[in-house]
């Protein structure tokens, strides 16, 4: 923290006191500004009640469940193999990763083990729907800063990603394409070259972002000190992801947590950033696209054969217990608390998304800043709405 | 050398036509009319839809005519069709003179600004000065606009926009200071003059273009410029991102095609009044001033350089991100005040000492 | 005390701990004795699953203290909380009216009336109807624990955790619209998805799923009937279920 102490996240709060004991003498009153829920900073419908001191933010109140679908009690009445269908539209732009953590935990309460090729393959498509969603998020900060052109970008590469995941699932949005003991179907032919180009063309996306966006001297003034999440404060409301690591964690759960997918196969790393801010969020969640590609390249060269579907019964009955699964997904850590009474579908499903507890912290985060800053900080948290409102 | 300039214009040619003062004035105001609507239109389909869509890796609009040329069009004539709505609290007089005001400002800069010898609407002697006054004259109109829309989006913007254009009108005017020095005459035609007699250490087939000894204020006149305009990165006041158009939130149809054609109108006029200052304006090297050849090929020339320097202005807003407010204000005051402050300081130490 | 279950096979581990065929998890039991050293009474009950996860369930009045004790034992991060209400569900599964609430007998509709189903609780038992749960992760041991702790049924109310860990603040306002269990301590306990006029618990077994009731799912049916003699061992495992596991 003593490294955070004395930048400018604490000096806006300090500020902030001063012109507050201004305020009370003059009695001037603030403005209340809804921001959203119709508001393109807020990429759907989060709706932030902030109270403003001219620009300056007082204090701030996100206000969400416009997008609530109730997906905990929907589970409820469903069986596994259709509960999949429903998860993979929380995080409707990392899709595929919504789904394996829970087919994982279904399948570890089975104890049954998806065969070797259907966990590569998995992890494979898992860093596809990654790519897919991050990278619109390196074009879409643009966006929020006013550079306008890294969003087309964006759009143009990820499209290659989004086309892999037709061509192996399906589906460009909802692959659904995990089932309980291993995948659907097989890679179709030609896939995996078609993946090492794509691959190749996002590394240069990374590159180009790099010099266009990162590289700018604006884009620096805008996001360096801006919203700065100490590591303390940023666990204690449980930020995942590259919002943690942004703030110095090294904690990654596809290499912390012992996982059957094949993350341990390959040779990446963690990148961390000291600093803890809107700058810091951008440039991690930049290395990890490309971390990404690599792992993807690495698992196309080494993926083994054999089937991609484990014996399972015809009907899924999952036994009487309780596990908890969670991945590394692109907005940070999503997990899922089944809890099983043996039936056809669970008793009760707690879904920890990602995005819920990292927008949990705009009450604290938003203090004191300005309200330009507001949509940089919004931006660099990135959150999907699916995924907060699940 | 400002004795020299003068003449020059006074000689110029006179047309073999002679017209009442009503029909000069009269064609004048239907060329105001054109030209606006022209400048906004060619900047808005040439930079805003194509160049950025072919920087952006995509086509833009392909259909409305070929290649989308007449996208614009189309677009004017949805906003005509458009319902005109008033926000249910928002002062209905002020609301709707506030794009007239705006786009005011924008007409009364083409009236200084020659395309030939003899095609200029007004010669007015005081010339840049009163191009650079009147721009200002859209502020009003877009604080009337963000006061009296009653949203707290538009008056944020509004405030963004006062606040903006104050800061960077000191330093658009520094920048001229230096040009108008130089030059000995604040009238537009008398700038253009000393460009094309001027000569650059005695190579004079090009005349002397002020880009060249006064490139500094060149600069200045191009960042303050795209403050003034309110162009990425100086945004904020429209600001898509946060205050969704700002002063303009609120505004549909007509009365939005009137703030867009300020707007790119604007530019347009900024561009001309860039390009006849520091690139010459009308004159094109070899081409006698005193022709009548000149009067033709003036507005081809002013045309083609107002489009070069408008190729700056979008290309900056493509590539860069914004500013913040405070940084933007600190950016004018504590750099570009200063800078202009020094350019004034050395051109005139530079004709003392020359 | 229900201990590590014994016929787990924890899927392909990389902690040394669960190299050995085994089923112990020795971490884990390690961290249990080091927790039930820290808690002292707090720890009601406790369960492992080898390789997987740690179970505690605390004492209700002790639940705030937990936390804290925790986060001082270096358990930083928080993961989520929120609640379950372990009566069985009087409306089944809602698959079109036959399909019978697997242990309720009663009618539908009465909110009140399924009582006598008895509530069965999961790992680490429990006592009333509604429990909360919680998990917390130490980033720097790389291992979690969750926690659960039972919820009086005439107070409903559990102690806060938002004075502990901020982020407990939305998950608490969660469980609270959800399930109505309230959290003295929470600064300000209101809704956050719900509108603010909703009226019910939507999460609570009892609170009908109502697009359900109104309108039976129409997946049902395309099902065959299922075979009583299959329905029976469940565990057969018969056929690759590639096509015939999705209705």
């Amino acid at each position: 923290m003593t490294a955070i102490t004395d930048r400018q996240q604490l000096a806006y709060i300090a500020g902030q006191a001063a012109e507050a004991r201004v305020n009370v003498e003059l009695e001037t009153e603030g403005m209340l500004l809804n921001i959203g829920p119709q508001h393109p900073a807020t990429h759907g419908t989060l709706r932030i009640v902030v109270q403003l001191d001219g620009e300056q933010v007082i204090a701030a109140d996100p206000v969400c469940g416009y997008m609530h679908r109730g997906y905990e009690k929907l589970v409820e009445v469903r069986k596994y193999p259709q509960i999949n269908t429903l998860v993979n539209r929380i995080d409707w732009l990392g899709h595929f990763a919504n789904e394996v953590p829970f087919v994982l935990a279904a399948e570890q309460l089975m104890e049954i083990e998806a065969p070797e090729r259907a966990q590569w393959i998995r992890t494979i498509l898992f860093e596809l729907s990654r790519i897919a969603n991050i990278a619109l998020f390196l074009g879409d900060m643009g966006v929020q800063l006013g550079a306008l052109t890294p969003v087309f970008f964006a759009f143009r590469d990820r499209e290659h990603v989004l086309n892999l995941m037709e061509a192996a699932s399906g589906g460009r949005f909802h692959p659904n394409f995990n089932r309980i003991g291993g995948l659907k179907d097989d890679l179709p032919k030609g896939w995996i070259d078609e993946t090492r180009q794509a691959m190749e063309r996002i590394r240069r996306f990374c590159d180009e972002l790099e010099t266009l966006l990162m590289g700018n001297e604006i884009f620096e003034a805008r996001t360096r000190g801006i919203g700065v999440i100490p590591p303390e404060i940023a666990q204690s409301y449980g930020l995942s992801g590259p919002n943690l690591r942004a703030s110095g964690v090294d904690w990654d759960l596809r290499r912390d947590v012992p996982t059957p997918l094949a993350w341990q196969h390959v040779d990446w790393k963690v990148w961390t950033h000291p600093d803890g801010d809107s700058f810091a969020r951008y440039w991690v969640r930049l290395q990890e696209t490309r971390e990404a590609t690599r792992i993807v390249d690495q698992l196309l060269d080494g993926l083994p054969s054999g089937p991609i579907m484990a014996k399972v019964p015809r009907i899924i009955k999952v036994p009487e217990g309780e596990a908890w699964v969670s991945t590394e997904n692109p907005l940070g850590e999503m997990g899922y608390y089944i809890v099983s009474k043996g039936d056809t579908g669970p008793f009760r499903v707690k879904i920890r998304s990602a995005s819920f507890n990292n927008i949990s912290i705009l009450p604290w985060l938003l203090k004191g800043v300005y309200v330009p800053d507001i949509i940089t900080i919004l931006g660099s948290l990135y959150f999907i709405l699916g995924d907060i409102d699940r | 050398m400002t004795a020299a300039a003068l003449p020059l214009v006074h000689a110029a040619p006179t047309f073999a036509l002679e017209l009442a003062y009503w029909q000069e004035t009269l064609i004048k105001v239907g060329v105001l009319l054109a030209v606006i609507p022209f400048g906004a239109l060619v900047l808005g389909y040439v930079y805003l839809l194509k160049m950025m869509s072919h920087m952006q890796s995509r086509l833009g609009p392909m259909e409305a005519g070929p290649h989308g040329v007449l996208q614009l069009v189309a677009d004017g004539v949805k906003f005509l069709q458009k319902e005109d709505i008033f926000p249910e609290r928002a002062d209905r007089f002020v609301f709707a003179a506030a794009p007239m005001i705006v786009l005011l400002g924008t007409f009364l800069v083409y009236v200084v600004v020659p395309a030939g010898p003899n095609l200029v609407i007004a010669d007015l002697d005081v010339g840049i000065f009163f191009a650079l006054g009147v721009a200002s004259i859209s502020v009003i109109g877009v604080l009337m606009a963000g006061w009296a829309s009653a949203s707290k989006y538009s008056l944020l913007g509004g405030l963004r926009s006062a606040g903006q254009l104050v800061a960077y009108e000191l330093p658009l005017i520094f920048a001229v200071v230096g040009v108008a020095m130089q030059a000995g005459t604040l009238s537009l035609q008398g700038i253009v003059a000393y460009q094309a007699e001027g000569a650059i250490f005695g190579f004079d087939a090009i005349g002397l273009p002020l880009i060249i000894p006064q490139f500094v204020g060149f600069a200045l006149f191009m960042i303050s410029a795209q403050a003034e305009l309110t162009q990425t990165p100086f945004d904020m006041p429209v600001a898509e991102s946060e205050l969704v158009g700002g002063y303009h939130v609120e505004y549909t149809g007509f009365r939005f095609l009137l703030f867009f054609m300020g707007e790119f109108g604007t530019a347009f006029a900024l561009s001309a009044i860039a390009a006849t200052l520091f690139l010459g304006g009308w004159y094109v090297p070899g081409i006698d001033p005193g022709t009548t050849l000149a009067n033709v090929v003036g507005p081809i020339a002013l045309f083609l350089k107002t489009m070069i320097v408008a190729f700056f202005i979008f290309w900056a807003r493509i590539s860069f991100p914004r500013f913040r407010e405070d940084q933007l204000q600190g950016f004018a005051w504590k750099w570009l005040v200063q800078i202009a402050l020094a350019n004034v300081l050395l051109t005139g130490l530079f004709m003392e000492l020359f | 005390m229900s201990s590590a279950d014994t016929e787990q096979t924890a899927p392909d581990e990389t902690e040394a701990a669960e190299e050995e065929a085994a089923p112990r998890d020795e971490a884990r039991e390690a961290l249990l004795a080091e927790l039930t050293g820290l808690l002292g009474d707090a720890v009601v009950d406790s369960h492992i699953a080898p390789g997987r996860e740690l179970w505690l369930r605390i004492d209700t009045a002790q639940w705030a203290r937990a936390a804290e004790v925790l986060r001082q034992a270096g358990f930083t991060y928080f993961c989520f909380l929120s609640g379950i209400d372990w009566k069985p569900s009087p409306f089944g599964k809602s698959e079109g009216g036959s399909v019978a609430a697997p242990g309720a007998g009663e009618e539908s509709g009465d909110t009140g009336a399924a009582a006598d189903a008895e509530p069965e609780h999961g790992y680490t038992g429990g006592a009333t109807r509604f429990q909360v749960f919680a998990r917390l992760h130490s980033i720097k041991r790389g291992i979690g624990v969750i926690l659960k702790a039972d919820v009086p049924d005439d107070t409903l109310a559990v102690p806060s955790w938002t004075p502990v860990f901020a982020g407990a603040n939305w998950h608490e306002r969660e469980t609270w619209e959800m399930f109505g269990i309230d959290f003295p301590g929470h600064p300000d306990l209101r809704n956050i998805y719900l509108p603010t006029e909703f009226e019910g618990h939507p999460l609570r077994k009892d609170f009908p799923l109502l697009s359900r009731e109104v309108k039976p799912w129409p997946g049902i049916v395309d099902v065959e009937p299922m075979p009583e003699e299959e329905a029976g061992d469940a565990a057969a495992a018969e056929g690759a279920a590639e096509e015939g596991d999705t209705p």
